[in-house]
């Protein structure tokens, strides 16, 4: 996937927010569109059961307008958390630039932490993707937790963070921490690019 | 502080409603700049007051704190300054050069539209200031985001400081500041005149001083003070036309206040703020929008140092860069990267080409195409003509016309068969050989054939001094490239050969020579020959050679006699007067000179005699000159002997061929030097 056009003058940057059912993927999108001014979010489509969780994916585009002449566009994606949905993720995986990986910072979930983790690194070695050096950024989401539920961001690290990449503590719900993930994997995504050459088409 | 205009003060400053808050706002930042609203961003049509209001904060900013510099600037110096420091390479240190300013005023930042490197660079001041905590202030005839293609970070980083606006001055403000202009001009008016110009559809401040002023020059011849309807009579008469429209009703005010805090910083805006937009500036998303495009543009900006980079250095390397300047006045290039490495590439092809070539051929690698990356496939075919010995050998020198040969009865012979090996180039006579003494045109005459030969179509003529010759085979025989000097040869289409006579002694050449003969003869290739001596007295010219230059024609170029002398002479001062005298004429050609190159110097002399008395020249001045002159013109014109011609500018082809020519110098003497 090309990241930035200079033939077309776009760049998009595609980030799939992904981890374990239910650790608030879908918040984090929710919480971005709700800060987003109207005119620079797309529809934000959202595929959710009755009970709201994701079937198939959550998809929130962001224009960020025309930046040093380029028209700049983010799209976000979810991947449905359940383990029984892996062609799905596999899918929304294709062509990502960038993967927020969504921790729930309960201590009964730490499982399922790290199997989605290990998931999602099986994904993109199928894929051919290096994850050494892929952008990816951990957010451990329900940081507001009463303190013996959760495990702390340091506990987190620990257990999950064993490339030492950038994390950050989160309450989706109300969005502490959602913008400073999203600026942190934008980063690591804009950065990349400067690494790997224009990427143009 | 040079720049701030001293008259431009908070004191001179009429305030009204229509600039009231945009006042108390550029003075809450004189107080204490960089605290309050950064950048303060005024935007008001034109002459509304926008640069008095600019330097007003710059001068109370340093009374207020005398250590502070304050710098004003209009954005177009500014983006010639850039410029210069780029042009310079010292684009860094200039963007070091503001990191003292504590309040930096830039007027007119409108015309950043369309200029997204200055706009890069703007972004990189502003945020350099805000980051520091000194003060930026800006203006513009509009409203940020009505800046066309102006960088969403730009509109970002202003909407959060203050941006506000000044309106048209209302009929009060307008009274108020031309009476504020009488005051200083200590210019005495009517009351009843003044407000009957304020009441005039004028809506810019500097048309309404404009007015006053022209008030002020009546006022100055009129005997009787103007009346308020002889004013009003008088600038209706010279009212522009735009201003001849109803004054524009004074706008509310409008200011877009969004907190002293920077947008970059991630600082939320309290909500509910007055006139905060919501969702756009101060918030998260905005916030994060900044910072992303900050990110974008270094990735898609950087394209530009780049290229500005390696035209700096390929240009100091003596190579065209229109390629990669024709990027920079572009948008970005489908991959600037590939354009640069493309660049790159072709210029080590060309060098390595231009290498070649001069090994090749000196002359060769001199082509201007080795130093043009566009002109790579032109670089490679001289090349491959070279490597192939197919660069041709130096040809005929295009000053010598076989028109202005001059022909009479005593050279008729050589004339006509010229005329025939031109008709039949090869057939007619094979090798032509012309002998005759120094300066007597025989050089004229190869060269002359010469050009006439290489206009036909494919043609590869030869034509040069037989010494040239043999330092060519010489150099060929130390890189030991003689074949393909031969194969240079072989392929021409005719050969000339001046002063043949020179190969004396030089076997070497004089074999080479054979075999091209007789290579070029098989081939009915046209070959003509000079020689001081016919062909059977040369000396030191081994016999196969000398017999086979006598196998054509062999004429003689005698001296000229006085026909050719006059034509000469004629034809000479035509040349340099445009007409000639024919006294004159008769005169020079009677001196005793024997040579074209004699005839020449005679009419220089006369000629700059002439110019140096401003007379015109005459036989009377030619003969004062002549024959007054102490150095006789005999004397000189043999001292000056040389076998090759002047050239019709007058300079000597080769101070060498002159020596060689000095008849007591035997050439082995020169060989052995050699």
């Amino acid at each position: 996937m090309s990241l930035v056009n200079f033939t077309t003058r776009e760049i998009t940057c595609k980030i799939v927010y992904y981890g374990p059912g239910r650790s608030g993927k879908t918040s984090n999108l929710q919480y971005i569109y709700g800060r987003v001014p109207e005119a620079r979010r797309g529809r934000m489509v959202s595929l959710a059961t009755q009970t709201d969780r994701t079937l198939f994916f959550d998809f929130l585009p962001l224009d960020l307008g025309v930046i040093s002449g380029f028209t700049t566009r983010f799209q976000l994606y979810t991947v449905p958390g359940q383990v029984y949905y892996n062609a799905t993720r596999k899918l929304v995986l294709q062509g990502a630039d960038g993967v927020v990986f969504v921790g729930d910072s309960q201590a009964r979930r730490l499982d399922d932490n790290i199997e989605s983790l290990q998931n999602l690194q099986a994904n993109l070695l199928g894929q051919g993707v290096d994850v050494r050096t892929f952008p990816m950024v951990l957010q451990y989401n329900k940081q507001d937790l009463p303190a013996d539920l959760i495990l702390s961001h340091a506990d987190l690290d620990e257990a999950l963070n064993f490339r030492g990449l950038r994390s950050f503590p989160g309450d989706a719900l109300r969005g502490a921490g959602v913008f400073e993930t999203l600026k942190g994997i934008s980063e690591l995504v804009l950065k990349r690019l400067a690494q790997t050459g224009s990427g143009a088409a | 502080m040079p720049r701030l205009n001293p008259r431009h003060r908070f004191d001179s400053y009429v305030v009204g409603s229509a600039n009231r808050l945009a006042v108390t706002a550029a003075r809450a930042v004189a107080e204490s700049p960089g605290a309050v609203y950064n950048p303060l961003f005024i935007y008001a049509g034109s002459g509304l007051g926008k640069t008095h209001l600019l330097m007003a904060i710059g001068h109370h900013a340093i009374e207020v704190n005398p250590q502070l510099t304050a710098e004003y600037l209009t954005l177009d110096e500014f983006i010639e300054a850039f410029h210069a420091a780029i042009a310079q390479g010292q684009g860094e240190a200039y963007r070091h050069r503001y990191a003292d300013v504590g309040v930096l005023l830039v007027d007119d930042v409108q015309f950043l539209t369309h200029r997204r490197e200055m706009q890069a660079e703007l972004l990189r001041l502003t945020n350099t200031m805000l980051t520091a905590g000194r003060q930026i202030v800006l203006s513009s005839d509009r409203p940020p985001n009505e800046i066309s293609a102006l960088d969403e970070r730009l509109i970002q980083r202003f909407a959060g400081g203050l941006v506000i606006d000044i309106s048209a001055p209302d009929y009060e403000t307008r009274v108020a500041i031309l009476r504020r202009q009488a005051e200083e001009r200590k210019a005495a008016f009517d009351p009843s005149v003044l407000e009957a110009v304020a009441t005039l559809p004028i809506g810019s401040i500097r048309e309404l001083i404009g007015a006053f002023n022209r008030l002020v020059a009546y006022q100055a011849v009129q005997a009787a003070p103007i009346t308020s309807t002889e004013a009003r009579a008088l600038l209706a008469r010279s009212m522009p036309q735009t201003a001849r429209t109803a004054p524009a009703a004074p706008a509310p005010v409008t200011a877009t206040l969004v907190g002293a805090g920077e947008v970059g910083g991630g600082t939320e805006a309290p909500p509910g703020a007055p006139g905060a937009l919501p969702g756009l500036t101060g918030d998260e998303f905005g916030a994060f929008l900044s910072e992303i495009s900050s990110a974008v543009a270094r990735q898609v900006e950087a394209w530009r140092g780049r290229v500005a980079e390696a035209i700096l250095r390929w240009q100091g390397e003596g190579f065209r860069t229109a390629r990669l300047e024709l990027l920079l006045e572009g948008e970005a290039p489908v991959d600037p990267d590939a354009a640069l490495r493309d660049f790159e590439e072709d210029i080590e092809r060309l060098k390595l080409f231009e290498a070649e070539a001069r090994e090749l051929d000196p002359q060769v690698g001199d082509q201007p195409a080795f130093r043009d990356p566009d002109r790579v496939d032109e670089a490679r075919m001289e090349v491959e003509r070279a490597r192939e010995g197919l660069s041709p050998p130096p040809g005929p020198s295009p000053i010598w016309r076989v028109e202005q040969f001059v022909e009479s009865g005593i050279n008729r012979e050589v004339t006509q068969a010229a005329r025939n090996v031109l008709e039949q180039p090869g057939v007619a006579y094979n090798p032509l050989v012309v002998y005759g003494p120094v300066g007597v045109g025989k050089t004229h005459l190869l060269h002359g054939i010469g050009n006439v030969l290489a206009a036909t179509p494919g043609a590869v003529v030869a034509c040069q001094g037989a010494q040239d010759f043999v330092d060519e085979l010489i150099k060929a025989i130390e890189r030991d490239r003689v074949s393909w000097w031969r194969s240079r040869y072989r392929r021409v289409t005719a050969f000339l050969l001046d002063d043949v006579h020179l190969l004396a002694g030089k076997d070497r050449t004089q074999e080479e020579l054979f075999w091209l003969y007789n290579q070029l003869a098989d081939q009915g290739r046209q070959m003509v020959f000079t020689s001081q001596v016919p062909p059977q007295q040369l000396e030191g010219i081994e016999s196969r050679l000398r017999t086979r230059l006598e196998a054509g024609l062999v004429v003689e170029l005698p001296t000229p006699d006085r026909e050719v002398r006059e034509a000469i002479v004629t034809r000479l001062l035509n040349d340099k007067l445009g007409e000639a005298d024919a006294e004159l004429s008769a005169y020079l050609a009677g001196r005793p000179v024997d040579t074209v190159r004699g005839l020449q110097e005679l009419v220089q002399r006369v000629l700059e005699a002439a110019d140096a008395e401003r007379a015109r020249p005459t036989a009377a001045l030619a003969r004062q000159v002549l024959e007054g002159s102490p150095a006789g013109p005999t004397r000189r014109t043999t001292a000056g002997r040389t076998s090759g011609l002047l050239s019709p500018t007058g300079s000597l082809r080769s101070r060498e061929k002159m020596v060689w020519d000095w008849p007591d110098i035997p050439d082995r003497l020169i060989e052995d030097q050699r």
